[in-house]
């Protein structure tokens, strides 16, 4: 659906997207994952045709946006960051102006509109200024306005910033429900988004792509190791050193230490089942265990991985 | 309906929805009508003449502050994002901008007939001259509107936008008001660019093809200026 082919943006002497490539197949929700300044929102500016890029050259339905972007343009739905909408209109004006500069056909415009209305929950705003909503329903007016002229592609740059818990739930919702039948690619900084709303993964950080996967594979391109939480109660100086003595473990990680309470990570080889070994090495040492658990790699552990591996291939 | 069109009907009703208009066309009545009764009760002079004199310079102020916000505000809350990339061409956009302050300066320049109908009740005014000056105040008003949205492409500030376009105007209209400075070369092409020496031929009632040209070419640059302005978009 789309195709970015080594896209580069410079603004002045800082090159803000470095020579990214990347394929957006026909239907699901992509995430594009990175910290602020990654280069998220100029990736998506170019895609959009909103800025042309310094090099490269992105295809949507085979059609390459520096010579087609009128024609890529009625095939995509754009929500900018920030949501902006023009703040001095009620909110079926707003949805008429769009509807229009989106070439919506006059046949279609009035049911589009309601459409829009229904499927956004807007029914008790509809007459009301645009400035007077709350966030959470300016969030929803930019979205009917993104997504009024039915585009293939929904394009939706940092959906949920700045929206309390209980509007981001609704809006995730929404875009779930609309992942169904279109492409839509997603920006964010938060990974709880990418975790709960997309299918794949791109995660760009200074303006490069670490990683374009599908969400499981990301998370599980790190689970190599096997990590083990546990509480134990002992009264030794050496616990640490104790655990180093089991020759399948690889290695431990002290979390934190209380009186005789330590709470640490022991990690060992994925292929191996040593939880039974532990128990009963822990138990002939006559220490207390309070807490044992697997512990789950989240995509935060993946990017802050990925994300300093890249500060350290800068540093050498 | 078409994109310009859109866009057209969509900045007339955030004129008037906001105070904007309002206070323009205030501002505009009360400079206007002070002039127009002073002369007609202090002077006693029934004529249209002072007021043609004066309006030019009124609109110096004027077009600016109907401009400004045309591109500035787009690109200051972002919008300019929603509406670039919808499918509508840059010179649309532009031209929708144009068109929607060009109809309210129309408007200001219309209230002011009414002063032509108070000295056609006390005196004999030449209508053929002021209907020239009427003609002349358009071309004038839409060149001053067509740099006033240039200069709003150029910055994400509205003040700055008012100042560089009310700047740009101020050298188009002083550019034949000191020809006796210069050398005779200089000094004709000088005052084929005044936006004032134009606008005073058409006021004394000679509509010349040449007067109309220049105006509609100054219109043309300078919103193929904005547009070339807004599709820079370097926006970071």
């Amino acid at each position: 659906m789309i195709k970015v082919k080594d896209l580069t943006k410079d603004y002045g002497n800082l090159r803000a997207v470095d020579n990214i490539s990347f394929d957006i197949p026909d239907s699901g929700i992509i995430g594009i994952l990175g910290p602020n300044g990654a280069g998220k929102t100029t990736t998506l500016q170019m895609i959009t045709g909103f800025m042309p890029p310094t090099e490269g050259e992105v295809y949507v339905d085979n059609l390459n946006i520096a010579q087609n972007s009128l024609e890529i343009r009625k095939k995509i739905g754009y929500l900018p960051e920030g949501s902006p909408t023009y703040a001095d209109m009620n909110v079926v004006d707003f949805l008429y102006f769009i509807a229009h500069l989106k070439n919506v056909h006059s046949d279609i415009l009035d049911k589009r509109v309601k459409d829009m209305i229904r499927t956004y929950g807007l029914e008790q705003v509809v007459g009301k200024e645009i400035n007077q909503l709350s966030k959470g329903f300016k969030q929803r007016v930019s979205l009917a306005g993104a997504s009024i002229h039915n585009p293939e592609i929904l394009i939706l740059d940092e959906p949920t910033n700045g929206l309390d818990p209980n509007q981001i739930v609704e809006i995730r919702s929404l875009i779930k429900e609309l992942g169904q039948e279109k492409t839509i690619l997603v920006s964010t900084h938060i990974l709880r988004e990418v975790e709960a709303v997309c299918d794949h993964v791109i995660i760009i950080d200074k303006g490069k792509i670490v990683a374009d996967n599908s969400l499981e594979e990301v998370q599980s391109s790190f689970h190599n190791l096997t990590q083990i939480y546990f509480e134990i109660q002992a009264d030794t100086d050496r616990l640490m050193d104790e655990f180093k003595t089991i020759p399948e473990v690889k290695n431990t990680q002290l979390y934190d230490k209380e009186a005789n309470i330590y709470k640490l990570y022991v990690n060992y080889a994925k292929d191996k089942e040593l939880r039974p070994t532990l128990y009963d090495f822990i138990k002939k040492k006559d220490w207390v265990i309070l807490e044992m658990r697997r512990h789950q790699q989240t995509l935060e552990d993946v990017f802050r991985r990925l994300t300093e591996k890249d500060q350290e291939d800068t540093n050498e | 309906m078409n994109n310009i069109s859109s866009i057209t009907k969509k900045e007339l009703r955030s004129y008037f929805y906001s105070p904007a208009a309002y206070i323009i066309l205030g501002f505009f009545l009360l400079v206007t009508g002070w002039i127009f009764g002073s002369h007609l009760f202090l002077m006693k002079v029934a004529s249209l003449r002072n007021l043609f004199g004066i309006i030019p310079l009124i609109f110096m102020f004027l077009a600016p502050a109907l401009t400004m916000r045309a591109i500035a505000e787009e690109r200051e809350s972002g919008t300019i994002e929603l509406i670039c990339t919808s499918p509508v061409k840059d010179n649309e956009i532009i031209l929708g901008k144009f068109y929607s302050s060009f109809v309210i300066l129309a408007i200001a320049a219309t209230i002011t007939i009414f002063y032509g109908i108070i000295v056609s009740f006390i005196g004999s005014p030449d209508w053929g001259t002021i209907i020239a000056g009427y003609i002349g105040l358009l071309l004038l008003g839409g060149a001053y509107l067509a740099i006033g949205i240039f200069g709003s492409t150029i910055s994400k500030n509205q003040i700055i936008s008012f100042i560089a376009s009310f700047f740009i105007i101020l050298l188009f209209y002083l550019s034949d008001k000191f020809l006796y400075l210069m050398p005779g070369w200089l000094s004709s092409i000088l005052r084929f660019i005044s936006l004032d020496y134009h606008f005073q031929n058409i006021a004394r009632g000679v509509i010349d093809t040449r007067d109309i040209i220049y105006y509609l070419s100054i219109i043309i640059l300078f919103l193929y200026f904005a547009k070339q302005s807004l599709t820079e978009r370097k926006y970071e």
